[in-house]
Formats: C-alpha cells, structure tokens, sequence
C-alpha cells in the first residue's frame, strides 16, 4: 500500500505515457489496415479517411467500446490474490503496456502481420503467470478469445461472401445493372446503418445509462438506418450515367453508385475499430488509474474515466497524423483490384463482425477480421489474385506474438519490481 | 525485408490486366498481316520490308508480356481460375503472334508470287482470320467484367455467345482455305513445284491464325466452367 502512496503520481504518468504510446502505435498503423479496403477501393481519399478515422474511432471506442476495455482490463486475469498487493498489479499492467507497444513497433518494421489485441492479451497473460502464478490467469476466458480469433474471419469471410452474392444476384446479373444499383443501392446503405447500430445498442449501452429492450434496439437501429438510408440515396441519385466509362467496363457505372455508399462503411468500419482495439490501449492504462487513485484498492467495478478515453483517441488520431498516413498511401496505391462494390462487401462484412465481438467483450484482431472478408470476397471469384503466403504469415505470426509479448512483458515487470520496491 | 502491410500483401498482382494486354499486342501484331499481303500483291518492296519488321517487333513484345505473366504467377496465388487454365489461355493466345511471325519469315526469306486466280481468296482469308483474331481479343476483354460478376449469369453468357461467333468464323475461314487450296493444286501446272508446296504451307499458316484464335474462346469457355 505505501508504494502506490509513494509513487502514485510516478505510476499515473508512466500509465499514461504508455497508454499513449500504445494507442499512438494503434492509430500508427491497425487504424490504416482499419480503413486499408476504404482507401484502396479509390472511394475515399486518404485525407477523408483520417477525418472519418478521426471521428469515429472515438465514437466507437466511447459508445461501444466499455465491453472490450472490461474485458482487458479484469476479464483475463482474476485479480484477487492481489488484494494485499496492488502495486504488483499496477507492475504488471504497466509492463503489458510496454511489452506490447514494443513488441507492436519491431513487428512492424519487421513487416510482420501481427495484432495489437494478440500483443496485449500474451503480454497481460505472460505477465500474470509469472507474477500472481499459473492460476490467476482466466484459461476459461483466454480460451475464448483464443477461439474468436479464428471464428471471427471465418464469420467476416461468409458475410462477404453473402453480400457479393447478393450484388451480383440482385444488381450485376440484371437487363439493366445501373439501374439496379440504384434501385437497391439505399437498401444497402441502410443495411450498413442498421447492423452497425442494432449490434451496439443490443441490451443497451450500460455505461452511458442507456436501457434498450430487444424490441426498442430494433427500433432504433431502424430509425438510425432509415435516416443513414436517406443521406444516402440523396448520395447517389446525383451519380449519373457516364457513357464513356461504360463502353470499356460495363459495369463503371456500377462501381460509380457504390463509391458514395463506401464511405457510409468506412464509417462503419472506423466505429468497429474504435469500439474493439482502442481498448487495447486504455484498458491497461484504465486499470492502473484506477489502482492509484483509489489508493491500491483493486476494484472489480470501476467507471471508466473520460479523459482515459480522450486520450487513448488523441493518441490513435496522432499516429493516423504521423505515420498512419503514410501506411494508408501505400495501401490505397497497392490495391487497385478492390473496385467499390468488392470494398463494399468486404468491409462492411468486417465492421459488423467486429463489432458483434466487440459487444460480447472479445477482443479479436481488426487486421484479420480485414483479411478474412477479402478472402471471402475472392472465394465468389471476385478477385484478379490474393497471395496466400499472408495468410501463413499471419499465422506464423500467432504463433509468435503470443509467447514474444508475454516473455516481453514478465521481463519488464521484473524490471519494474526491482525499480520500485 | 521491407515493411509491408498486411492488407497491402494480401493484393497480389493480378494477371488479367496483362492478359489482356498481351492478347492486344497479339491483335496488333496479327492486324500487320494483310498490310503485308497487300504489300506482296502490289510488288511494293519496301512496304513489305517494314511491315515484316513490325510484326517481328509485336511478336517480341508479347512474349515479353507472356514472361512478366508466368513470373508473377506463382503457385500461392488464389485466383478465381484454375492456374492453368489460365497460363494455358496466354499460351494459345501467344501462338497467334507467332503464327504471324512465321508468316511474315516466310515472305521475307522467300520470293513469292500471287497468282491472278488466287488473289481474292487470298485476301478474303487474311482478312477473315484477322477478323478471328479481333473476336478473341474482344472475348479476353471482357474478363475484368467476368471477375466482376464471378464468371456466372448473363456476363458469361454474353462471353459464351461471343465465343460461338469466333467459331463461326473460324469455320467460314476454313472454306475459303479450303477453295483457295483447291485453286492452288488446279493450277499446279503453271508453277513450280517449291513454289506450290510453299503456298501449300502459307495457307495453311494463314488458317492457323484463326485455328489458334479458336482455341483462346474455347480455352476461356473452361476458364469460365470451373
């Protein structure tokens, strides 16, 4: 107790330090993988795309993003051997923080595919075995996460898979494909205002005092839809046919009314990010503010700070404004082949699976989530090539994030316990 | 290795665009034919002369695009065809040119001589070959399109109906090959013997154009069955 009462202020500026490296990491470079099937589509540009980041990361990480930060920060460990010893929590959550960063920054100038939610998770779980012991770690909860990890772009995949069939079934293969697109273009507008809202506001939003029965959440997404809808056919009746276009590619004109309808996803998109990865940042930092300030009680409930989450968006718009602008350029350049109704399935079918996650508490990884609706994209024989040699790195890159980020974080929770004590 | 992206990785480079590109070339390539033939009829030396050079220089450049294609293909790739298929269709579509090439050697290496009888035949079946080899080059751009709708409905039905117009073709080349043919061994007696067995083998290349033309449609048929 007397070192939280000692260091108090050392702990809470270390925390947030961190915390800000780790979302400026995220904002750095998960965001742009976020947005990377936005950009690459060639619907929005990159400057929209940092505004939209901007906006709805926020958004999502403040409306739906307690769950996730919940589970972060008490869900994978039980921290009730630690009664007596808050401090050692505090060691723990701080070394997670920087275990994962660190670890984040070498992977990716490494060129590595690795996620900032399987950093912080092997870091959190590295350091609690070592730390508290082999049992204070939730295996049950781990478990789950784990397994999320691989149904979630198997889930993403069969809804991309879904939505292009049901372009292709309803829009591409008509007598009169422009005019289709436009006919069911609100239709899907609106599907993409609706999910997203109707996941969210599922059994209410507890930390904003919101109570919603099952039937006032359909309600109210369907209102958020309708209103989303009217923008955007509003959008795309002003897209008018272009002959010129048409005569090289049949289907530009297509292509041309979903380009206003990709923004309302990359909207969707940006908000899913927010509500599931933000969390990866403030969750350990939340957990240590909270340690320090109610003088090294661990509390199993605790509100979670505004400016915790002010910051943890600071943080991710100031690595969008660094580095993430860059990594967005190289994406929008590299992807041609995503034309707007391929973009379209592709992320809207990621939005809504992370944020489905996101809503049971689990973090997963946005990136994966990203690549497996590509892959589901190009299984309706919708893509020129995919190279599935990521797909091995990306598992490889499991298999290494996981034990290199707890073996990163036990080490510098000793460090920290030498330090302090 | 370089930072990379992993959503950025995941787009390889895609080989239809350079398919199409190479069919192109080949079209362009195959379009020099009859300003040759013209050239041979008209007894303009010097025109011949250059349009030899340019369809050796077409040629060369569509092997160029067949190496970059087969380099980037590597077995990793998801593709929404069978591999190859695909190099398959590159490969049919590259013995145009070459067809073309031989053509254009042949004239270069030897003298030859148009008989009056022939002349009309002649020119019909160039043309009517060229004609082939437009079909498919009409038929290998609508794959941007087929990726588009996932080579299903009424896209590959389209593809499906243009391919059975190449055919049509195809076969009305083969009669005119065949009377010119008929013409040719009729009037056997006026020529010398080298020279009928040479026009004997210049026919026949000229019908390969539209044999190999062809075999791009019905290769793309496959493609579009997976």
């Amino acid at each position: 107790m007397e070192i939280i009462a000692t260091y108090g202020t050392v702990f809470l500026i270390l925390a947030i330090i961190f915390g800000f490296y780790m979302t400026w990491g995220i904002g750095a470079n998960d965001v742009a993988n976020a947005m990377g099937t936005s950009v690459g589509s060639g619907a929005i540009t990159v400057k929209q795309a940092i505004l939209i980041a901007a906006v709805f990361e926020f958004a999502g990480a403040f409306i739906a993003g307690g769950q996730v930060t919940s589970t972060i920060r008490k869900g994978i460990i039980d921290a009730g051997p630690l009664a007596d010893s808050p401090e050692l929590l505090v060691y723990g959550m701080l070394a997670s923080l920087l275990a994962a960063a660190i670890w984040l920054m070498v992977a990716t100038t490494r060129g590595w595919p690795v996620s900032t939610t399987h950093s912080i998770v092997g870091a959190i779980v590295g350091f609690a075995m070592v730390g508290i012991g082999i049992d204070a770690v939730q295996w049950g909860k781990i478990g789950q996460i784990a397994a999320s990890w691989i149904v979630s772009p198997l889930v993403g995949g069969v809804i991309a898979l879904f939505l292009m069939l049901s372009i292709r079934k309803l829009i591409l293969d008509t007598a009169d494909p422009f005019k289709s697109a436009k006919r069911w273009g609100p239709v899907y507008v609106f599907l993409v205002g609706w999910i997203i809202s109707l996941v969210t506001l599922f059994k209410g939003l507890k930390h904003l005092d919101l109570h919603l029965t099952a039937w006032q959440s359909v309600a109210a997404a369907t209102v958020i839809g309708l209103l989303v809808a009217l923008i955007g056919s509003w959008m795309i009746n002003r897209v008018k046919v272009d002959v010129k276009a048409e005569r090289s590619h049949h289907f530009a004109n297509v292509e041309r009314v979903f380009t206003p309808m990709m923004i309302f996803t990359a909207c969707a998109m940006a908000f899913a990010h927010g509500s599931n990865d933000v969390a990866n940042g403030i969750g350990p930092m939340a957990a240590v503010v909270s340690i320090v300030e109610t003088g090294g009680r661990v509390a199993q409930e605790a509100a979670l700070p505004l400016w915790i989450l002010g910051l943890g968006g600071a943080g991710i718009v100031l690595g969008l404004a660094t580095l993430g602008y860059r990594v967005m350029q190289t994406i929008g350049t590299r992807i041609t082949e995503l034309t707007p109704t391929r973009g379209y399935c592709a992320t809207l079918a990621a939005a809504s699976t992370v944020v489905l996650a996101s809503k049971t508490g689990l973090p997963v990884s946005t990136t994966q989530i990203a690549v497996g609706c590509v892959m589901g994209v190009g299984l309706a024989r919708g893509i020129g090539a995919l190279d599935l040699r990521v797909v091995g790195n990306i598992f490889l890159s499991w298999v290494v994030t996981l034990p290199a980020g707890a073996l990163l974080a036990a080490g510098i929770f000793f460090l920290f316990k030498g330090i302090f004590s | 290795m370089k930072p990379k992206n992993p959503i950025a990785a995941l787009f390889a480079r895609s080989p239809f665009k350079p398919m199409q590109q190479h069919m192109a070339v080949v079209n362009d390539c195959v379009a020099l034919v009859p300003v040759l033939f013209d050239a041979l009829i008209a007894g303009d030396t010097k025109t011949m002369a250059e349009t030899q050079a340019a369809i050796f220089k077409k040629e060369h450049e569509a092997d160029q695009i067949k190496h970059e294609v087969r380099l980037h293909l590597p077995r990793s790739l998801f593709l929404p065809v069978d591999r190859r298929d695909l190099l398959e269709v590159l490969e049919v579509q590259d013995a145009i040119a070459d067809t073309a090439q031989d053509i254009a050697g042949l004239l270069q290496q030897r003298e030859m001589t148009v008989l009056e009888v022939m002349r009309d035949d002649l020119e019909a079946l160039v043309r009517r070959c060229v004609d082939a080899c437009a079909q498919s080059n009409a038929i290998i751009g609508e794959l941007d399109e087929l990726i588009e709708t996932g080579f299903r409905g009424p896209e590959a039905e389209r593809v499906e109906e243009m391919v059975k117009q190449l055919n049509a073709i195809e076969t009305e080349t083969d009669d005119i090959g065949m009377a010119l043919t008929r013409k040719l061994f009729a009037h056997e007696q006026v020529m010398s013997p080298v020279s009928v067995m040479f026009w004997y083998r210049l026919i026949q290349w000229i019908g390969d154009i539209a044999d190999n033309a062809e075999k791009v449609g019905d290769r793309m048929l496959l493609l579009i069955a997976r």
